[in-house]
Formats: C-alpha cells, structure tokens, sequence
C-alpha cells in the first residue's frame, strides 16, 4: 500500500515537473527551432514544430550580412577582460579580508556591497560624459572598466565566503611541518582556493556577458557586445526572425552551458551565502 | 599572532579594491549631484547655471515621473508576486522525487542565463506577434481573438517578459533552501496525522521565509533597474505606460539631452533604491556574524 502510494507519487510529481520545466523552457526551444527553419517557415501560420524543412542557412547569413564574429569577439573580450580584471583586484582583497580580518572587516564588506545598490542609471550621465570627453565612448577598454567594477563588489563577496571556509588548522599544520610561505601558498592554499576561483569567475563571466545597460548606452559598433548586436534586430519588423533566432541562439549558448554548470555556486554568489 | 609586517601586508592588499570603489562611488556621485543643480542642455551647449533644486521641482512635478513611478512599482511589485508565488510551488515540486530531476533544473534555470535582449525579442516577435507569433495561433485555435500585446496590455507585457527570466531564480534559491529543510521534522509532523497543507504553513513555509525574503530583496534591485526589456520591445510607450524610472532618466539624458534634470532623476533614482538597499545590508550583515 505504502509502496504503491510512492510510485504513484513519483509518477505524478515526474509528470508535473516535466510539464512546467518544458514550459519555461519553451520560449529558448521555440527560438532554436525557428533558427533552423526559413524565414517563410518561422512566419508561417499555422507554425510548424518539427516538420519543416531543417536549414543551417541563418546561420550563414547572421555572419555574412552583420559580422556576427566581430561583435562575438567584442562580448569575449568585454566579458573575459572585466573578469580577469575583477579577479585580480579581488583576490587579494578577499584573501586579506578572509585570513587578516579587523575589527573594521565587516564594515568594510557592507560598504562594498552598497556600492552595488547605486543604481546604474543614477550615474549614467556622468559616466557618459566622462566616457565623451576621454573619448571612452564605444570602447572596449570603458566597457571592461566599468563593467569591473559593477561586479567588483560582487565578485570580492563570493571569493570571501570561500576563503572563509578554507579551514586554518590547515595552515597552521602546514606551517609546523616547516613549509615556508611559498610552499604553502602553492601545496596547500591554491588547491583549497582553485573551486572558488573558479565558480566566481564563472558567475562574473555570466554576469558580464549579458550586461546590457552600459553596453546599449556605451557602446554603438565598433566595441558592440552580442547585447547590442541583437538589439539591433528590434528595428526591422518581421521576416528577419529566423535570422533573429540563429543570431540569438548563437549569443546565448556559450553562456547557457556555463550557467548549467554553475548553478550550485549560483546561489551562493548571488545571495552572498545568505542561502546554502 | 597578526605581526605589525602581516597587518602591513593585509592592508596593502585590500586598497587598490577600497580605493577603486571608492572613486567609483564617489566620483560619478558627485558629479550628478553638481549637474542636477544646473540647467545643463547637451542642444545648448555654454548656457550652464547654476539653477539650485529647479531640477527637481521639474523632474518631481512632471507628470511623466509619476507615471514611471508607478509604472516602476507595478513592475517590481508584479514580478515580485509572479515570481514568488509561481516558484513556491515549482521549487516543492522539484523537490519530490521526480524522475529525471537534474535535467528539469536544466530546463527551469535556463531563462535565467539568456540575455535580457535575446529574451525581449524573442518574447516580441516569436511569441507575442499579434499576426503570426504563437500565442495568437493558440487563441485563434480556441476561437479567440488574438491579443495585440504591446499595444493593448504595454505594460503586462514586459511584466511577463520579465517575470519569466526572474522565475528560476525564485525557483534556484527556494530550492535550494528546501533542500536544507530537516526531514525528520516532516516525518515527525506528519506521523502525529498532519495534513499537507498543514505541514506546509507551519514548517515549510516558516523555513521559506528567509530565502524569500533574500529572493525579495535581491530581485528588487535588479528590477528597479530593468532597462533592457523596455528599450527593446516598447521604447517606453505608448505614450508612457511603460517607462519607468530607469528608461525616463535615459531618455532624458540620452534623447532629451537635458543633463541637468536627468541628474535629478538620478538622484531620486538612488535614493530609491537606497532605501531597498538599507534593508538588504541588514539581513546579510546578520548573516555575516553566523
């Protein structure tokens, strides 16, 4: 009886979650779908779901008319270049922060993060201005700094609570074993640390990738994100969506497959550990 | 333990991350709250005074800021509620035993990764077109009349845009914090003959009430600030009904020209926003003595 009950159980919680998972997974199947289909097809009414006629042309042409690959080129560099940045401003300050804390580190960190609650079009026009004058404007290195510095607070939050948990007998053991700062910094610290640096730079990149507020105000072509890039297919109605499509399944898909990865660490970063 | 040479060292590592964000903080702040006391008009450039608060008598009484005020709040306040009470269910539901579980969490989180530009369009033009997207096919189906959305319900729209990228991470964190719920306290709770929906008001739900606060807070933020889905889909219209604040001080600043009163607008914008913040910083702080 109880076992029966189980199973029936598993099968209905089996076939609700795999209903409404589909659901809000739809829209992103929906868009891959019609990246394949030809324009005539995506428009067609009634729509078409499996049977059309499959065609990689879209994606062709998402490259030939409008260079996808530069503005591809422009989202890794943007992405990856704040990232490697904020790291590296970051881990020395989390690293302190963690193993040297005061009685001031607290304040420190909550003063860190309501950097981030300024929002970012309170000071829009200034870094606009600022951006005109220093010629900043459509730039990659003004979208990588102030896109540093967005996530700064966020990126040195998640690194803490990870060298928090590094647990200090460790240390200390190692240093009675006679290894000298150098050993233990590259035998015993990097290792622990390597999982942490890790999800942060993940979380960052996510982050960074589809920023899309400085980079819609800050940037027109030459140093354009995908961001901007699929921004621009809002202008043109109709009878481009299957080039739409192609063009956004190609922006999303680098990062929906670093996101699957990092969803554990996700949580983590982004309510600070307040949730485990 | 700490030497004078460690402290030292310590300190040194933390300035250049004090230092950056410091300017960061204060600088650009600054120059708002100097510009939002001129009358500063990009079209007229040399006309710079010095007005006093005139900004923001204008910025304050303009009917357009009311309008995105409560534009901005009805946002917020809607996705809040979608998101909530759309994730409580799906995060119970993810956490039976459900066959195939990992690979519904892969399809659940999914929005939460696709950029708000993407998101926009796609929501635009593939599903909400009132000729050929595929919501208009379904009601044609049932013999309704297909919605023209961005005309007839602006601001519905970009709540439901919105609210399903926000969704999984409603869902993500629910879940999560789910899963760190005691079984036993359920068993125990359910062996003396409580029902389900006992079971659920008074344990799982006073065990949600952290993570949703977190999940209230969090969102918060980021949707004061929804710009993306706005510019792409509606351009703030029609008319005004779906710009709110963040998209108002934008076309002020970057359509207008007028630096002076978008600098006010600013600066309502991060007092706003502050006072969201000033209870965020409280419960993370209290996590942090834990």
């Amino acid at each position: 009886m109880a076992r029966k009950s189980t199973t029936q159980r598993v099968v209905v919680s089996t076939i609700g979650a795999w209903f409404f998972g589909f659901l809000i997974f739809f829209p992103i199947l929906w868009m891959v779908l019609a990246s394949f289909k030809t324009e005539l097809e995506a428009f067609a009414i009634p729509p078409s779901f499996l049977f059309f006629h499959w065609t990689t042309e879209n994606y062709a042409t998402v490259q030939e008319r409008s260079d996808y690959l530069h503005h591809a080129m422009n989202s890794i560099i943007i992405a990856g270049g704040s990232t490697l940045i904020a790291l590296l401003i970051a881990v020395p300050a989390a690293w302190s922060m963690a193993f040297s804390p005061t009685k001031r580190t607290k304040d420190i960190l909550l003063w860190m993060l309501s950097t981030k609650m300024m929002p970012p079009v309170g000071v829009l026009v200034p870094i606009y201005l600022i951006y005109k004058t220093f010629g900043l404007l459509d730039s990659r290195i003004g979208l990588i700094f102030i896109l540093c510095l967005g996530n700064l607070p966020i990126v040195i939050w998640m690194l803490f609570t990870y060298f928090k948990e590094i647990p200090r007998d460790i240390l200390e053991a190692a240093r009675m074993d006679g290894a000298t700062i150098g050993r233990k910094l590259i035998y015993v610290l990097t290792p622990m640390a390597i999982p942490g640096l890790a999800s942060t730079m993940l979380l960052n990149l996510i982050l960074a990738w589809n920023e899309a507020f400085w980079t819609l105000n800050l940037s027109t072509s030459a140093a354009a994100p995908l961001t901007v890039f699929i921004a621009s297919y809002s202008s043109p109605e109709g009878l481009f969506w299957a080039k739409l499509s192609a063009a956004s399944t190609l922006a999303i898909a680098p990062i929906l497959v670093l996101g699957w990865f990092s969803q554990k660490q996700l949580v983590r970063g982004l309510t600070f550990g307040a949730v485990k | 333990m700490a030497t004078r040479q460690t402290q030292f060292l310590a300190r040194s590592l933390l300035t250049p991350a004090v230092g950056l964000l410091f300017i960061w903080m204060i600088v650009p702040l600054a120059l708002t709250i100097y510009f939002s006391t001129l009358h500063y008009s990009l079209l007229d450039p040399g006309s710079e005074a010095f007005v006093g608060l005139e900004n923001f008598r204008y910025f304050l009484t303009d009917p357009a800021f009311l309008a995105s005020l409560e534009n901005t709040l009805v946002l917020v306040g809607s996705v809040l509620a979608l998101t909530i009470v759309l994730g409580i269910p799906l995060a119970l539901l993810l956490d039976q035993p459900v066959v195939g579980r990992n690979f519904v969490r892969l399809m659940v989180i999914a929005p939460f990764f696709v950029m708000p530009t993407v998101s926009a369009l796609v929501w635009k033009n593939l599903l909400m077109h009132p000729v050929s997207g595929l919501f208009a096919w379904l009601a044609k189906l049932v013999g309704l009349t297909p919605v023209d959305w961005f005309n007839d319900v602006p601001l519905f729209s970009v709540i439901l845009i919105v609210a399903w990228q926000w969704l999984p991470f409603a869902t993500l964190i629910l879940l999560t914090a789910l899963q760190s719920l005691d079984e036993e306290q359920k068993e125990a709770a359910e062996m003396d003959g409580a029902s389900a929906i006992s079971t659920f008001i008074y344990i799982t739900l006073p065990h949600l009430a952290r993570p949703i606060t977190v999940v209230i807070l969090i969102e918060t933020i980021f949707l004061l600030t929804v710009f993306a889905e706005i510019f792409v889909t509606t351009g703030g219209g029609p008319g005004l009904q779906t710009t709110n604040i963040a998209f108002l001080i934008y076309s002020q600043a970057l359509i207008q020209f007028d630096v002076g009163s978008a600098s006010a607008g600013g600066l309502v914008a991060v007092v706003i926003a502050n006072i969201v913040a000033f209870f965020l910083v409280r419960i993370v702080g209290r996590n942090l003595e834990a």
